[in-house]
């Protein structure tokens, strides 16, 4: 029960995966830190001579001393918007406000005036899906010019695009998910609805502006000449429109405000699992980068990782000697029971078979569920297909989409094709997506589908009576392996919010641990599964 | 001996007086007010009575209910401590009515050394000197100034029937006589209910020395001196023995003066005689005069069990008991130095405004002896003296004993109020003091050193903004997690009235960055222990809305709320009561100008008169309280006009 490693530490293999993973992780690094940056150094300047507090610094004054803080797609819009957009304008992430789970969105004014780019509404609704997901109250840091204008036909019209901010806030005000609104800065056009749908609403006094037109747009409009102040400041708000609630003389007096507003709201955490007292692992987490081997294609043991994962390196593996190439079984992060169902290898009927059982076992008994992804696929070839992989395989896809336990993903290796889907991939929905630096994601291998394009193409020339030469068909091949090489990469898979944000494997405890204490902020609902294909 | 006794008396003495009696078997009672229903002084007896509210006039100024209390628990004794009813000469008759033993001096002896002008002509008659000074009947203003000019500026006027400082005023020339005169004697009139006031030289340099003396109602022996010139505003701060200077020859003078004091009333018990001792020119026999007795034990009084190897306490019971006096004078030695320093919650920048609060931390090093009443925990409460304890030390010499005094006193940690303890550390400290160059004035002349709030160093401020965040403590191990980039969290601690501006980053699970006022602290956790630049942490600790580190004799820093201070920035317009008291004066009425400065209202709180003035230039717009009024902290006194 009580795992226990195989790894070498001063072993040469073990040395080279450490490095490769350091190097690996010094790329994302060096990302985090341009995008922590935000518009740089002069539109901090100006910023702070406004008598602003930086974006970073609100959350970290908003949130309780001590608190830790899961930031949300930390890396969204790298590489994107010729880099105009470090993460994408905006700081979302879960944190603690008097003792209570709650969501921060926070605009970051330095980024052109925190409008916000298709990216940007991206992450915002993320962040507004994990709130209500999980049942945490969100507050927003308002500071903002409202849509990006020149992307404006992908942040106004779609479903998923600015409007469903709002509808959002609704939604969740509706369910008893409270809403509140710190106006910092502008809050101007679509923007303004943010406070104006919040329950409770706090300006900063001469610095926080509501409306729905700026004074430039009212002149032009009507020619009226009005200043800002005038038009739609924390005076006015509070006074005469009732736009916003609280008034507050600065950023400092404006977050202290808003934590008083939490501790008024009468929340208490559902009694959902039986916690124990958290236990560090057995097994030392730092090494699991050396544990890990650098390159995708060579095999390795995931027990090596859930040792470095779980309380006391403490592992209840279910139907250990069947479907040996998926790992179940059950354990505890920092208290928490969670159920693991991690890849050891190519999945099989067998394997396929267990996940589904373990599945429902979980789901019975509510406890959640941790995936971690290391997956190639589904076994393919006559024999599997004929018995039958595909209706095995949906099995566990069905139990994986229906089961009402929280899901929480890592991605810790590959996650190509359907093994994705089984593996609670981006469309089963888990709360929560994670991605070590080391995983790719694609719908196959680079060279597989270089491969398969090949010997399309060849089909064709050779019906054709044509000639291809080898050299020709490696240069054919050459763009989609570098294609597939590139969007692979968890920066460009995070960039686009595919995931909720790239972990470093060392880290991976603690952000289990906050994942799951914040899924357990929403009561387990009873699961009902839909029909499996026996 | 007897088989229980009760101690009417609350905290640090009370205390004191169970522990002796215990290690004597005799089992002991306390008496408690509803507000000290958990003291310590409850905890450690071995029986508890309850008499009444928290004012000391509801409980432990009520004889009555005492008295009740040890009819009812079968106590044989009472023993009196120090204040409230150990030197009422009509509790003693009572306590004797009731058929128990007073331990303490006989009512008759209380009364004749109770009034000091009285005292004064008896002494004199029992051949020990007396200060030059005027203890007349005639009371008149004139007369009283008639007489201040016979005897010689500088004068003081002194209350009849005071004692602590209380109703005494130090007057320089005769043209502040009158007014010196209205406030001492008003002050006399609120304490005491008797307005009648004496009038006697000041001595130059005056060290104030005392004779601990111990009489069986005709013997007395004397316990030798203590010297407490180290007073601020009349109240003892740190005392010692022997006196600096002390020869044989005058410690013979003043013991054998003591004795015939004592003896001259058939003093019983532990009793003490004040001398006021013109230092100016060493210490010589024909330049103390006797100034007053107090008929009861001294707050100070271990310094001098230090030195004796006496329990007073011990004495005390045994002669209440009708044992003789357990030594006699050519037995008892004196052997090394013993200093004791009182330790108050009190905020001393403030003007040393007596201070409460819960005790989150209260730890007292090895080698001194703490006498004290409270535990971590206790709440320091407006009702009573904010005295923490006493620490005493005692070493072969006084250089040694001052060492060991300044250690103790750095190695004190008491948090969840302010304290004297950087005060006393820096007198500890004084040069002056050192060489024995000890007068009443001391403290005095160098207050404005005495009292200047050290420089903290950036490490220390480093150490209080990681308490503040939350980082101190190792037990919440995802304490400041971030995923990459840390955030920078800014805080605002507030020291002796200035803010410094802090900004930390957590670079890891163990280790981070502060920025104190601009200068970057690095802090690094091993073994669950934070070093600042490489140095251990102080350590801390944090409670309503302070934070205290351990550092020197203990750095307080107030958290900035940012709630509170928008408060104070929207409209403030009336000024509070700082401390519950009573409203001895209302100096303005509606209508009227005032500027900033000018005396609004006069409080008085814990034994003394605090002026509430105005904070800005304005109009009155009402008065909320009238004199005589008992207000709770926090209330509204005066409202000025809003500014317009």
């Amino acid at each position: 029960m009580k795992l226990r490693s195989r790894a070498i530490p001063t072993s040469e293999e073990f040395k080279a995966n450490h490095a490769a993973h350091l190097e690996a992780l010094r790329v994302v690094e060096e990302a985090a830190a341009l995008a922590a940056a935000g518009g740089g150094a002069r539109a901090r300047k100006r910023h702070l001579e406004r008598g602003k507090m930086l974006p970073r610094e609100r959350v970290a004054n908003l949130l309780d001393p001590g608190s830790p803080f899961l930031e949300i797609g930390a890396l969204a819009a790298h590489g994107m918007y010729d880099d105009a957009a470090p993460a994408a304008g905006a700081i979302a992430g879960i944190g603690r406000v008097h003792g209570q789970d709650v969501m921060v969105v926070c605009n970051d004014a330095t980024v052109k005036g925190g409008t916000y780019y298709p990216m940007t509404v991206k992450k915002h609704l993320r962040a507004q899906e994990i709130a209500e997901e999980n049942r945490l109250p969100c507050i927003y840091l308002v500071d903002s010019g409202g849509a990006n204008l020149p992307n404006q036909d992908e942040v106004f019209p779609d479903r998923d695009h600015f409007g469903r901010i709002f509808y959002n806030q609704a939604r969740m005000s509706a369910k008893n998910i409270p809403q509140i609104a710190v106006v910092m800065g502008s809050c101007t056009a679509g923007g303004a609805y943010v406070p104006a749908m919040s329950d409770v609403t706090i300006i900063v006094k001469d610095q926080g502006t509501i409306f729905l037109a700026g004074p430039p747009l009212v002149q032009a409009a009507t020619g009226e000449v009005v200043s800002a102040e005038d038009l739609g400041g924390g005076d006015v708000h509070t006074r005469l429109s009732g736009v916003a609630d609280y008034l507050a003389e600065d950023d400092d007096h404006a977050l202290a405000l808003a934590r008083r507003a939490v501790e008024s709201l009468n929340r208490t955490q559902p009694e959902t699992v039986a916690w124990q007292t958290p236990e560090e692992p057995a097994c030392d987490p730092e090494e699991i980068l050396g544990v890990v081997p650098a390159d995708l294609k060579t095999p390795y043991d995931i027990h090596e990782v859930i040792a470095r994962l779980v309380d006391g390196s403490r592992f209840d593996a279910f139907k250990p000697r069947f479907g040996e190439t998926l790992v179940c079984g059950f354990a505890h992060v920092h208290g928490c029971p969670v159920g693991i169902v991690a890849n050891n290898g190519v999945l099989f009927s067998e394997s396929a078979q267990k996940g589904a059982h373990f599945v429902e076992l979980c789901s019975q008994r509510k406890i959640p569920l941790v995936f971690l992804q290391n997956i190639t696929g589904f076994m393919v070839g006559r024999k599997y297909e004929n018995e039958g992989i595909a209706r095995n395989g949906a099995k566990m896809v069905t139990a994986v989409a229906t089961t009402s336990v929280p899901k929480i993903t890592m991605l810790v290796g590959g996650s190509f094709g359907a093994g994705n889907y089984g593996m609670a991939g981006r469309a089963y929905q888990p709360r929560f997506l994670w991605t070590w630096p080391n995983a790719r994601i694609s719908v196959m291998g680079g060279a597989q589908a270089a491969g398969v394009l090949a010997s399309v193409k060849r089909a064709a020339m050779e019906k054709a009576g044509e000639d291809w030469s080898a050299e020709e068909e490696a240069a054919f091949k050459r763009p989609t392996v570098e294609m597939f090489e590139r969007q692979s990469h968890p920066l460009y898979a995070t960039a686009r919010l595919w995931d909720d944000g790239v972990v470093d494997p060392r880290k991976s405890r603690a952000v289990l641990a906050l994942s799951l204490k914040a899924a357990l902020n929403a009561p387990i609902e009873e699961t009902r599964f839909g029909v499996f294909r026996m | 001996m007897f088989a229980k006794i009760l101690i009417a008396n609350r905290g640090e003495i009370a205390v004191r007086v169970i522990r002796t009696a215990r290690a004597m078997g005799v089992g002991t009672v306390a008496v408690h007010s509803d507000v000290d229903d958990h003291a310590l002084h409850v905890a450690e007896a071995d029986e508890a009575v309850a008499i009444g509210g928290a004012a000391p006039a509801e409980s432990y100024l009520r004889g009555e209910r005492i008295i009740e209390a040890a009819l009812a628990t079968g106590a044989q004794a009472i023993h009196p401590g120090y204040g409230f009813l150990s030197e009422n000469a009509d509790f003693v008759e009572a306590v004797e009515a009731a058929g128990l033993v007073f331990i303490g001096p006989s009512a008759e002896a209380i009364r004749k050394m109770g009034l000091k002008d009285a005292a004064k002509r008896l002494m004199a008659e029992a051949g020990v000197p007396v200060v030059p000074g005027y203890m007349g009947e005639d009371q008149a203003p004139g007369r009283l100034a008639r007489e201040a000019a016979a005897i010689g500026y500088p004068v003081l006027i002194k209350a009849v029937a005071g004692g602590g400082g209380k109703g005494m005023r130090l007057v320089e020339r005769a043209a502040d006589f009158d007014d010196a005169l209205a406030a001492a004697r008003g002050e006399a009139r609120g304490a005491f209910g008797n307005d009648a006031v004496l009038i006697e030289k000041l001595v130059a340099t005056p060290r104030h020395i005392e004779v601990q003396v111990f009489g069986d109602g005709t013997r007395a022996v004397h316990l030798f001196e203590r010297d407490c010139s180290l007073q601020r505003r009349h109240q003892k701060v740190i005392e010692e023995t022997p006196a600096p200077g002390m020869t044989e020859e005058m410690r013979a003078a003043m013991g054998d003066s003591a004795v015939r004091a004592a003896e001259a009333i058939g003093y019983a018990g532990a009793g003490t005689v004040e001398f006021i001792v013109d230092g100016s020119d060493g210490l010589r026999p024909d330049r103390f005069w006797f100034m007053e007795m107090n008929t009861r034990l001294q707050v100070e009084h271990p310094v001098t069990e230090m030195v004796t190897g006496v329990d007073l306490v011990d004495w005390q019971l045994r002669v209440a008991a009708g044992e003789p006096l357990p030594a006699a004078q050519e037995d008892l030695t004196l052997s090394g130095h013993a200093f004791e320093a009182r330790l108050y919650a009190e905020d001393v920048p403030a003007g040393f405004l007596p201070a409460t609060g819960r005790l989150t931390e209260l730890r007292f090093p090895e080698g001194a002896r703490a006498d004290t009443g409270v535990r971590a925990g206790d709440a320091i409460s407006p009702h009573y003296d904010p005295m923490i304890a006493k620490l005493i030390v005692q070493g072969s010499t006084r250089a040694v004993a001052l060492r060991k005094l300044s250690r103790a006193l750095s190695e004190t940690r008491v948090a969840g109020t302010v304290t004297n303890l950087a005060f006393l550390g820096a007198l500890a400290a004084h040069e002056g003091f050192a060489r024995g160059a000890v007068d009443t004035g001391l403290i005095g002349r160098d207050l404005a050193a005495l009292t200047a709030m050290p420089e903290v160093p950036a490490t220390v401020v480093a150490e209080a903004a990681l308490a503040m965040a939350g980082f101190d403590r190792a037990e919440e191990p995802l304490a400041g997690f971030t995923l990459w980039a840390p955030l920078e969290r800014s805080l605002r601690l507030v020291r002796s009235g200035r803010e410094v501006r802090c900004r930390l980053r957590m670079t890891g699970p163990g280790s981070a960055v502060i920025d104190v006022d601009g200068t970057e602290v690095a802090a690094a956790r091993k073994a669950g222990v934070w070093r600042f630049e490489g140095r251990s942490a102080h350590g801390t600790a944090i409670s309503g809305g302070r934070v205290t580190v351990f550092a020197g004799h203990g750095s307080v820093f107030d958290i900035v709320d940012p709630l509170e201070q928008a408060e104070a920035a929207t409209g403030e317009t009336t000024i509070e009561a700082p401390m519950p008291g009573r409203v001895v004066r209302v100096a303005v009425a509606p209508g009227q100008r005032v500027v900033a400065g000018d005396r609004l209202v006069v409080l008085e709180a814990m034994k003394m008169e605090h002026a509430l003035t105005a904070w800005r230039d304005g109009e009155i717009a009402e008065v909320l309280v009238a004199e005589g009024d008992q207000v709770a902290a926090g209330t509204a006194l005066v409202r000025l006009e809003a500014e317009t």
